[in-house]
């Protein structure tokens, strides 16, 4: 062997050292948002994997951590105010607004949708944010239901979570079958799909907190949906959902379809007790 | 020494991300002359000194596309003792220019923020220019990271 | 895009002559004309390329804005406060659209 290749093979092996298992913990810091203490470390609840569930926030670097500590800096909050306008907007056959019922926002939907996802009764299945407001628009307003993504959805969904900012996740599992849908959820978490086999619980359980090319991998929690990402501005949970699927180079379901909501259920859970903090901004 | 899949999976990625994190300063010579030659242009083609202004900036972005910037010029904002105003170049950038800031004497000082984006690892320069001709420049390298999901 | 929305944080009072903290945001996809659709078509350059703040009148700080601007342009600035009265903002399209807000700050 020359000793040019000798040097370089020794490179390569000091590289190989010091890359294989490069990781780096989250930041010791406080998420306080205007001055209130959000909940971005929790106690797991019983069965979940970890110890100790983290908020997305603690794996950001300063800059974009400083950007959800000030609501007026957060761009996530421009499409709040989009969606405070909609919530008072008058659309459909019955000539109403979601404020016609619903009141002042800030009093009606405090807290709310740190229980979400629910069971539906009606369509046996559970309910999240984005569904709820298309059936109080099909069934209340006479108003035609938003297609995913579109005509305010993202908005609004980011409107009514905000008003339980700070308030812990926390989901219901004894409602209606909940639970076998979470069962489900938790199936397709830990199944690996498309060309590069990769589970949401390989990045997120088995790498968390290590680096994926530059990316600092969390426990990929959602309580910050919908979350301004800095390369998409605000984004959905399940426009998420399909990003990170498809990034596996799989196929990848619908938006709301029953893999999907299984998901959310689940997921939502592995984030229990961490404060709703939408809109997140992350990478 | 024995690799999972797993192991090798995490090792492509990161020494990918190193390949990336660890540019050194291979920046377009166009792009730093188009830079250069900006300078002149704002500075009516006097050489700024260093010192005066300060330009902060991350050292590393997690994300070209929102990179918060900062200038601050140490002036009295009054009298004879006036910025004018700052520029603000990325020299990596298809277009150096980022944005030009023009202060008064009611600005108070000469403090300004901004988010600009980046298309890669570059040089980011302020250069100041005082009501009294004298030019100031400073300069800060920033990292811009590929993140692993969707580049 | 929905119309431009601007946002703005500002003391209501400050003392004769004290130096405030202004900071501004409005929405606007700042377009940079360097991207393309999905057809490979060029998508035009629509930005917002000028930004102004004025007191009374008088122009307090000014900003011409390139492309490499950030979506949804941040600006955080001073103003000193010589007396009571109002901080006029303005944005400026490349389509000509002027977007405007107003606050009143009163010198106690």
């Amino acid at each position: 062997m020359t000793k040019r290749l000798m040097t370089s093979g020794l490179a390569l092996a000091m590289l190989l050292a010091g890359m294989v298992g490069s990781r780096a913990d989250p930041v010791d810091d406080t998420l306080v948002i205007d001055g209130q203490e959000m909940i971005s470390r929790a106690k797991a609840p019983e069965g979940h994997p970890f110890d100790e569930v983290l908020s997305g926030w603690l794996f950001r670097e300063g800059e974009t951590r400083a950007l959800e500590v000030d609501s007026f800096e957060n761009p996530g909050m421009l499409a709040v105010e989009e969606g405070e306008a909609i919530w008072n907007t008058v659309e459909g056959t019955a000539g109403k607004s979601c404020a016609s019922c619903h009141d002042d926002a800030s009093v009606s939907m405090k807290g709310i949708a740190a229980n979400y996802p629910k069971w539906d009764a009606d369509s046996k299945k559970p309910i999240n944010i984005e569904l709820q407001i298309n059936k109080c628009r099909t069934e209340n307003m006479g108003a035609e239901a938003y297609e995913f993504d579109k005509g305010g959805q993202r908005e609004l969904t980011a409107f009514i979570k905000n008003q339980s900012l700070g308030v812990p996740v926390q989901l219901d599992l004894t409602q209606g079958d909940l639970q076998s849908w979470w069962e489900k959820g938790k199936d397709v978490y830990y199944t690996r799909t498309g060309q590069l086999n990769l589970s949401c619980a390989s990045c997120h359980e088995a790498s968390m907190g290590k680096y994926i090319r530059a990316d600092h991998l969390s426990q990929g929690q959602v309580n910050g949906f919908p979350t301004y990402r800095l390369n998409s501005g605000l984004t959905s949970l399940h426009n998420r959902f399909r990003g990170c699927i498809r990034d596996t180079r799989a196929e990848f379901p619908k938006a709301f379809s029953d893999e999907l909501m299984a998901l959310e259920t689940y997921v939502t859970w592995r984030g229990t007790g961490l404060s709703v903090e939408t809109p997140s901004v992350r990478q | 020494m024995q690799l999972t899949r797993r192991q090798m999976l995490t090792l492509t990625a990161g020494v990918a991300g190193m390949a990336v994190i660890g540019l050194p300063f291979d920046l377009a010579l166009a792009a730093v002359e188009d830079t250069e030659k900006a300078i002149m242009d704002f500075t009516g083609g006097k050489k700024p000194e260093t010192g005066k202004i300060t330009l902060t900036a991350p050292e590393i972005a997690e994300n070209g596309n929102t990179v918060p910037v900062s200038i601050s010029v140490d002036s009295a904002m009054s009298g004879d003792d006036m910025v004018d105003s700052v520029i603000i170049f990325a020299e990596g950038n298809p277009n150096p220019q980022v944005a030009t800031f023009r202060f008064s004497e009611l600005s108070g000082s000469a403090e300004a923020t901004t988010r600009m984006r980046l298309a890669k690892t570059q040089n980011v320069i302020a250069v100041a220019k005082m009501k009294d001709g004298s030019v100031f420049i400073d300069k800060k390298q920033v990292k811009v990271t590929i993140g692993g999901c969707g580049g | 895009m929905a119309n431009p929305k601007p946002r703005i944080k500002i003391p209501k009072t400050a003392s004769a002559g004290e130096v405030i903290t202004i900071k501004t945001l409005i929405s606007h996809e700042m377009e940079s004309g360097q991207r393309k659709d999905k057809d490979g078509n060029p998508i035009p350059r629509q930005i917002i390329n000028k930004f102004t703040c004025a007191f009374n009148g008088t122009t307090v700080f000014e900003c011409d804005l390139d492309p490499a601007i950030s979506a949804n342009p941040y600006f955080e600035f001073n103003a000193k406060v010589p007396e009571s009265g109002s901080f006029k903002f303005t944005w400026v399209d490349d389509d000509g659209s002027v977007y405007e807000s107003e606050q009143a700050i009163e010198v106690k």
